[in-house]
């Protein structure tokens, strides 16, 4: 759909804004360009539409170089959406809307149509359509200005920081609305920002860039699961690291370091003893290895303890268990789902390394709610030292 | 009173049709010139204020001076008192023109582009249409003036009410001091209100109720 090959832009002054950027974007794929002021994505971004010449290399639409296509018949066929929303004070709500249609010369009865279509889609009544910019709310001119982009439905849109200047409430609102609505349409998007949120929130790819060059281009839950550098863990921010571990976190950062295990060749009275000393009702059972061979609880003990005298003879073999580099989030949902009240911990090797209990979660949900991250980390830490 | 009006009448209402007549060309030619030059030096941000100032330099030459020069060059009558009224009429038109159009908010015009407008289409459908109260208070404020100097008119045989007023200063009548003034200051005025409301009628509806708004 879009390709940037090469492409390098120098400004008058010398200053390089762009530097042999290489990228591209699919068809309906929704790409956030963000990075700090002066990174380049708005410079990038307005290359594809020409409102800033390329210097060196080449940007492909559909396959099209842009450079062979005349600039203002270029810019009528991709959507574009600035940040400050910019409606044509002196024309009615839907002269802004079909203003694109104006240009491309459609009849009035199309383009009185496609107003009243398009207004529909964000929620505005049609009456609206003959009112002033003035009349509406920041919200609302920027939702005019969101179906001015859409207009003639052009497969491609820019956008410049588009709900950058609303207030928090309203961006939210507006993020959520063009979501559903990108998801009904279809359409690829460019979306510049430097709100981390609103890219995560929005992006099926993100973009981030420093200095003119990407530094990674990943989907949000990659970039959060794995930043390219130190750069993009600071940009990302501490919090939202935090935030989001329990996508990435993995089961050994969080489990409780000391499970309470009995050899499997102890004899059950030794087991039961165990048991009343720790306070617990099942154990997990190692062989000499130590590696993780079965559990062993009180309600098996008691069915069995005048028939068998050692662990290994009754204790269950088939259980669940997870390994340290698993994913939290999946170790979450077994043991929610299959209502087991802990999990055992192993490492490659099936040596046993720790537990997860419902405890431990209720920590960590616990820590994510109220604590600030720090107090979980720590905690983490020294249980593993344990 | 009634026997000044018998007695020149006619006159009066011939000075009068002159008076303006020499007056509304001189503003019609200076529009014309004044606008597409404004919006030209809009185009050249870093010349412009430069060539303004040129510009300006014409404002600041005596009229007097002005229509004297143009006697060597175009000899007597209507036509170089046209022309020398046309000069002034330039700058508060040029610099207001430029102005407006400068003054059209960057975004909108950003839109205008981004969504595919010509430059043509920008400066017709956006420009123009934005900054036309601006350049309307310029081509005010150029006719006030160019009807109060018209008189001067006269100086150089271009006719007008300023004949009545050297009759009087040279026959020490002061009756047709005042049969020449208090006619041009009405006509100044009429001007004023007359161009206030083309300027209502032109300015787009959306603009209007956004400068009552804010």
């Amino acid at each position: 759909m879009l390709e940037f090959k090469n492409v390098t832009k120098v400004y008058d002054g010398g200053k390089t804004a762009v530097k042999k950027l290489n990228l591209k974007i699919n068809k309906g794929e929704f790409v956030c360009f963000i990075g700090p002021s002066g990174c380049g994505k708005t410079t990038t971004m307005k290359m594809v539409n020409r409102l800033i010449d390329i210097s060196d290399g080449t940007i492909l639409v559909d396959g099209k170089d842009i450079k062979q296509q005349d600039p203002v018949q270029l810019r009528r066929s991709i959507g574009y959406v600035i940040q400050q929303i910019g409606l044509m004070p002196h024309m009615t709500i839907k002269e802004n809307i079909v203003l694109v249609g104006t240009l491309l010369k459609w009849p009035e009865e199309k383009k009185n149509e496609r107003a009243k279509e398009l207004i529909k889609l964000v929620g505005l009544p049609t009456e609206y359509l003959d009112k002033y910019p003035h009349e509406l709310s920041g919200g609302q001119q920027q939702r005019i200005g969101v179906l001015r982009a859409l207009a003639v439905n052009p497969p491609l849109i820019l956008m410049d920081e588009p709900f950058g200047a609303l207030d928090p409430i309203t961006r939210d609102a507006l993020q959520d609305e063009f979501k559903k609505l990108q998801k009904e349409l279809h359409k690829t998007i460019i979306f510049v920002t430097h709100d981390m949120d609103e890219a995560l929130k929005l992006a099926d790819r993100v973009v981030i860039m420093r200095d003119g060059e990407v530094v990674q281009a990943d989907t949000p839950e990659e970039i959060l699961r794995n930043p390219a550098n130190e750069f993009v863990e600071e940009f990302l921010g501490k919090e939202r690291l935090i935030q989001g571990r329990p996508d990435v976190t993995t089961v050994g950062q969080i489990m409780e370091g000391t499970p309470i295990t009995v050899q499997e060749n102890e004899s059950l009275k030794n087991a039961i003893s165990i048991m009343r000393d720790k306070h617990v009702d099942s154990l997990l059972v190692l062989d000499q290895q130590e590696k993780l061979v079965g559990f062993i609880d009180i309600e098996i003990i008691n069915l069995n303890y005048k028939k068998a005298t050692l662990v290994n003879e009754v204790m269950e073999k088939e259980f669940l268990y997870v390994e340290k580099d698993s994913l939290l989030r999946d170790t979450v949902h077994k043991i929610l789902r299959r209502g087991v009240k802990y999990v055992p911990v192993v490492d490659e090797e099936k040596k046993l390394v720790g537990i997860v209990t419902r405890a431990t979660l209720a920590n960590l949900v616990y820590d994510t709610i109220w604590g600030d991250g720090f107090d979980v980390e720590e905690h983490v830490d020294l249980e593993i030292a344990k | 009173m009634n026997e000044f009006l018998s007695n020149h009448g006619t006159e009066l209402l011939i000075k009068t049709g002159e008076h303006l007549y020499i007056s509304f060309v001189a503003i019609l030619l200076g529009v014309v010139v004044a606008v597409p030059l404004g919006i030209l030096f809009s185009r050249i941000p870093k010349m412009a204020d430069r060539l303004i100032s040129f510009v300006g330099i014409l404002q600041t030459i005596p009229s007097l001076a002005i229509l004297a020069f143009f006697i060597p060059l175009l000899g007597v009558g209507k036509l170089p008192a046209i022309l020398a009224l046309f000069f002034y009429s330039l700058l508060p038109i040029l610099r207001n023109t430029y102005i407006g159009i400068q003054g059209v908010n960057a975004s909108v015009r950003e839109a205008g582009k981004g969504m595919g407008m010509s430059n043509w289409q920008s400066i017709m459908k956006l420009e123009l249409p934005l900054a036309l109260p601006v350049i309307m208070a310029g081509i005010r404020l150029s006719t006030v003036y160019l009807i109060g100097w018209a008189t001067l008119a006269a100086f150089i045989g271009g006719g007008g009410l300023g004949d009545f007023i050297f009759d009087g200063l040279n026959l020490y009548q002061p009756v047709l001091i005042i049969a020449g003034t208090v006619p041009a200051t009405i006509l100044a005025l009429l001007a004023d209100r007359l161009l206030a409301i083309v300027e209502q009628k032109l300015t787009p509806t959306g603009m209007k109720e956004s400068y009552e708004a804010a």
